[in-house]
């Protein structure tokens, strides 16, 4: 009993320590981010693997995500002869919360297990120490560039997400289920709103980027310095990274109301 | 060196990419082009919107021209409508608004009926002519209770 109670103080704590941890490498982050010289090859080397290189599975997943929202979608509203608002529904739920939210889950899987896969692999073969021994700041060089590239990548991605999943709604809609394209496209326009969706989706997706981008390089450069470590570090960003991203859209959705 | 410049080339059409997407949302989407200067604001009094919400579209014989930019409760206690329309429209000084529905239960939208006056109107006049939204439960309150009278009568 008493053991079980010691046991949970002790995770308590060390809950406790690792968010201070994670506080202090934030900080890093963002020091590093405004430390010269500004790491501009770098930068631009993580945006390609971090956002080119995601963008085959994110546009392919939103084409799909549309069009499946599109035929069920249109399957729905038929019932109430409904179905102009096709348009509207497929719209409003992709840039509300699916664009975001599905956008950051994909990022998270592709980009944010690599990152952290990356980082972890030089710590266990101890790269950040070869590079601390050239006087060369690890969170400078290494980090700060995937972290600030992330944050960059996540609301393009989630944009253009949307964008697809509103073509593949359209293709969907209008040339298989034989809704009026004007009627999509109105329905769409007069549904969404710049302040009440398009800024919500954009707030989500930057939040999300910094979520992933914090927790993807905060496992990698905190794993033990084993293969073990590096693929439980993996996991273990691909586990919390999507778990906070879910509660941290509800929060942002139930808080603002976007 | 080759490869580096055809990697700065993706990720610079990668994010133009972004942000025309971004910018497809917001501007075609988010409905933000009317809101800029171009547009004529003429104002409309309703005794009856009926679930009438900005941004709603403005139409002239079903064409979207514009839509209603703001809805106000007027000094007289009817409602005041602001509608932004495009500024090349050469519209009638009698020209006249009515609220309708697209399909039974579908949204509300302000159509416009052209008159034959000779003078145009400017931005920021009054629209004379105004048709109130037909609200169906009221119509079908009215006929409930026709038909009660009518009932009783015999």
């Amino acid at each position: 009993m008493i053991a079980a109670i010691r046991e949970l103080g002790n995770r308590a704590v060390r809950f406790d320590g690792e968010l201070g941890t994670l506080a202090v490498f934030t900080s890093q982050i963002l020091l590093a981010v405004f430390t010269r010289p500004m790491r501009i090859r770098r930068f631009v080397d993580e945006v390609y693997r971090l956002g080119v290189l995601s963008l085959v599975i994110v546009c392919v997943s939103g084409i799909t995500v549309g069009a499946v929202l599109g035929l069920q979608g249109y399957n729905t509203l038929a019932r109430f002869g409904a179905t102009g608002s096709l348009g509207a529904v497929v719209g409003l739920s992709l840039i509300r919360e699916l664009g975001p939210v599905l956008a950051a889950l994909l990022t998270t899987g592709r980009a944010g297990s690599a990152t952290t896969a990356e980082i972890g692999t030089m710590v266990a073969t101890e790269q950040l120490d070869g590079l601390r021994m050239m006087s060369i700041d690890p969170v400078h060089y290494v980090v700060a560039p995937k972290a600030l590239a992330m944050l960059l990548v996540m609301p393009l991605l989630s944009a253009l997400f949307t964008v697809c999943g509103v073509g593949g709604g359209y293709v969907v809609g209008v040339h298989l289920m034989g809704v009026d394209p004007g009627a999509y496209l109105s329905s769409l326009e007069s549904a969404v709103d710049f302040n009440d969706d398009v800024l919500g989706s954009l707030i989500k997706a930057v939040v999300f980027g910094i979520l992933i981008g914090l927790i993807s390089t905060y496992r990698g450069y905190t794993c033990r310095p084993t293969s073990e470590g590096v693929s439980a570090a993996t996991t273990s960003t691909v586990v919390v990274a999507s778990v906070s991203i879910l509660v941290f859209d509800y929060f942002i959705t139930a808080l603002w109301g976007v | 060196m080759n490869a580096t410049r055809n990697r700065d080339l993706l990720v610079g059409l990668f994010v133009l990419a972004g942000l025309a997407a971004i910018a497809y949302l917001s501007l075609s989407l988010g409905g933000l082009s009317y809101n800029g200067p171009g547009g004529m604001k003429l104002h409309v009094d309703f005794d009856e919107i009926g679930g009438l919400t900005t941004r709603a579209p403005v139409v002239i014989a079903g064409v979207k021209v514009g839509q209603v930019s703001a809805i106000d409760l007027g000094t007289d206690y009817r409602a005041r409508v602001t509608i932004d329309v495009d500024k090349k429209l050469e519209l009638p000084v009698d020209t006249s608004a009515s609220i309708v529905t697209s399909g039974v239960l579908g949204d509300r939208y302000v159509s416009l009926q052209l008159g034959g006056e000779d003078d145009i109107l400017k931005d920021g006049d009054d629209l004379t002519f105004a048709e109130s939204a037909v609200i169906l439960e009221r119509l079908i309150g009215q006929f409930i209770h026709n038909t009660n009278v009518e009932g009783e009568k015999k």
